[in-house]
């Protein structure tokens, strides 16, 4: 049953016999090359052995929007919180998800600038996006989780230096006069940028480290103040084996589990583990429950035509509409 | 046992006597039911192809009332989103018309070595994920392009884009109308004394006006539908480039379902009068035709 699944059907057979059972895993895109390291190694865990995983990625929001939709899922891992309220919404989630010792996170990590390589224009701070002749690339806000996640990373930037709210949607709104292109995923937007344009992309740190991994050539700039981004993790209620899903779960939890996840980019949740890597540690750290937390943040920023987000595109897009 | 009077069947003069097995299960009702059969398996597959789908964007636009539909489709982003797909899918269906037609003629009329292997290749668009071709034509016309062209952001990248994947339609909905002229008249005319040009004008374009326009109405439906190809190149900036399928991928993102479904109905709607007019025209030009 878990194994019929419609997107990108990747199997992973684990050696020997043992218990087993299948796990249908559901993520945003992002973690894909991690999770090929974590399946094989959970496979020679004593709990992985013998379980079998179909996986699907893709963009968080529609990942979520499937898995309400009736998409068989065991595991599901989003980018935002916002999107496992999506499920937990249609009942398929238990309410209490984030009741855990990590509250329902699995991964850390923060908003960093992707630049040329050497970092030829300097950018170093969230002033220097609003720069005259600086060129910004984010994704759409409104299709895509990363961009959120920007964007209040930009907006909180302002707020935790001591401007005014109204100060720090002028700072919004300056930026996205500067941005360039808004391709409608994160993924969209990395080839936009290695494709020669923007001076300066905003990511997720993992993703922006895992891009430098492979030879592109990018320097990732940690700004000095700047968003936790939070990814949280769930077993469903209907898993179909929900005893292998939830061994899963904690062996992503575990510390070998954040060994991995760290190895991989990704800012472990458990102290003690993410006291072994040497991720660059901005002045300023703050989460998104400085700004409200995500349902208010995002009914207030993120409502297509209504929110400030959509009232600064139309302030810019009516002045310049004619272009 | 009584004989049914008069109502012993001929043999069935459309050849169905197969049915006919017995003379009481007289041939005309699986006779009625066999012409029936072709007409019911049409609209079978395009009810759940087409109409099923239809009714249900249709039904998800207006379900909460017909105002809640008017400001989804006035709301400023979606207005600039519709001006600026309508825009660029006309200007792709004029121009690949013209494009069309001098590929198509070139194939028809000409022999050059690698015609063939030139021919397959029109249709390279159609078999592309269109993703691919929106990778490809970012990297061929951005600003790493080899040929020095970037357009990306502009409005001029979003017709190359339309232009790459609606070229086949307007090739291969000419090419066989095209091949199938009697040259004949072409050179009685000719040897009546009209010149090239008054050849072309009165005698070869009135023949092909048919496949001209489905290939402009076949180009210009796809282009205001078109999302993967344009997305990368268009660089998706509100108000600027962003096309109505973005605009309507962003809204069903947000959550706003009935919102993307009111701006889809813009969308089908206009594909569906452009389509019909097309049909219109197009049978008007072949009633002329009639000897």
């Amino acid at each position: 049953m878990a194994t019929a699944v419609t997107t990108l059907l990747v199997g992973v057979p684990a050696s020997g016999a043992a218990t087993g059972g299948s796990v249908s895993l559901v993520a945003y895109s992002t973690p894909k090359p991690a999770y090929a390291a974590l399946l094989t190694a959970f496979a020679a865990t004593k709990a992985g052995k013998g379980v079998t995983f179909s996986q699907s990625y893709g963009p968080s929001g529609t990942q979520a929007t499937a898995v309400a939709g009736g998409l068989p899922a065991d595991v599901v891992n989003f980018s935002l919180s916002l999107d496992m309220n999506k499920v937990v919404k249609a009942g398929l989630v238990s309410s209490s998800w984030a009741k855990g010792p990590t509250k329902g996170m699995v991964t850390n990590s923060i908003v960093s600038f992707v630049v040329r390589k050497g970092n030829p224009k300097h950018i170093t701070t969230w002033t220097g996006l609003v720069k005259s002749g600086v060129q910004v690339i984010t994704p759409n806000p409104f299709s895509s989780g990363s961009a959120k996640w920007n964007l209040m990373a930009a907006y909180g930037s302002q707020i935790v230096q001591g401007k005014t709210p109204a100060q720090a949607t002028s700072f919004l709104s300056k930026m996205l006069a500067n941005t360039v292109a808004q391709p409608s995923s994160a993924s969209t937007a990395l080839q936009t940028f290695l494709s020669g344009q923007g001076d300066v992309l905003l990511d997720y740190e993992d993703d922006a480290l895992y891009a430098k991994s492979q030879g592109e050539p990018v320097t990732v700039i940690t700004p000095p103040q700047t968003i936790l981004i939070q990814n949280p993790i769930a077993v469903t209620t209907h898993a179909a084996n929900p005893t292998a899903a939830k061994a899963f779960v904690a062996y992503l939890l575990s510390p070998a589990g954040q060994k991995i996840w760290g190895q991989q980019g990704y800012r472990p949740v458990l102290p003690k583990v993410a006291a072994q890597f040497n991720f660059p540690k901005p002045k300023t750290l703050f989460s998104i429950q400085k700004l409200g937390g995500w349902t208010k943040v995002n009914k207030s920023f993120f409502t297509p035509t209504k929110g400030k987000v959509a009232q600064i595109e139309q302030k810019l897009g009516v002045s310049t509409a004619s272009g | 046992m009584t004989l049914v009077e008069g109502h012993l069947p001929a043999e069935p003069p459309d050849g169905l006597s197969v049915l006919s097995h017995s003379r009481a299960t007289a041939g005309r009702v699986p006779r009625l039911a066999l012409r029936a059969l072709g007409p019911s398996l049409v609209v079978t597959y395009l009810s759940l192809l087409v109409l099923l789908p239809l009714a249900a964007v249709l039904d998800n636009a207006f379900q909460h009332g017909f105002s809640s539909f008017w400001q989804a489709v006035t709301q400023p982003e979606a207005v600039a989103a519709l001006k600026l797909t309508f825009l660029c899918s006309l200007a792709v269906a004029i121009f690949n018309t013209l494009a069309g037609l001098v590929i198509a003629w070139v194939l028809v009329r000409d022999d050059f070595w690698g015609k063939e292997f030139v021919s397959a290749i029109i249709d390279l668009p159609f078999a592309l994920p269109t993703i691919v071709a929106g990778l490809t034509l970012l990297a061929l016309y951005g600003p790493d392009s080899p040929f020095g062209i970037d357009v990306a952001g502009t409005k001029i990248g979003i017709i190359f884009a339309l232009a790459f994947v609606t070229l086949p339609f307007c090739v291969r909905s000419v090419q066989p109308v095209l091949a199938e002229i009697d040259r004949e008249t072409e050179e009685a005319a000719s040897s009546l004394g009209a010149g090239r040009l008054r050849v072309l004008m009165k005698i070869v374009l009135p023949s092909i006006a048919p496949g001209l326009l489905s290939g402009a109405g076949l180009a210009f439906a796809r282009a205001l539908g078109e999302f993967g190809s344009v997305v990368l190149i268009s660089d998706n900036l509100p108000f600027k480039t962003e096309v109505a399928s973005s605009w309507i991928f962003s809204l069903s993102q947000s959550d706003e379902l009935s919102s993307a479904a009111s701006v889809s109905v813009v969308l089908i709607a206009s594909a569906l009068v452009v389509l019909i007019v097309i049909r219109y025209l197009v049978s008007r030009f072949t009633v002329q035709d009639a000897p």
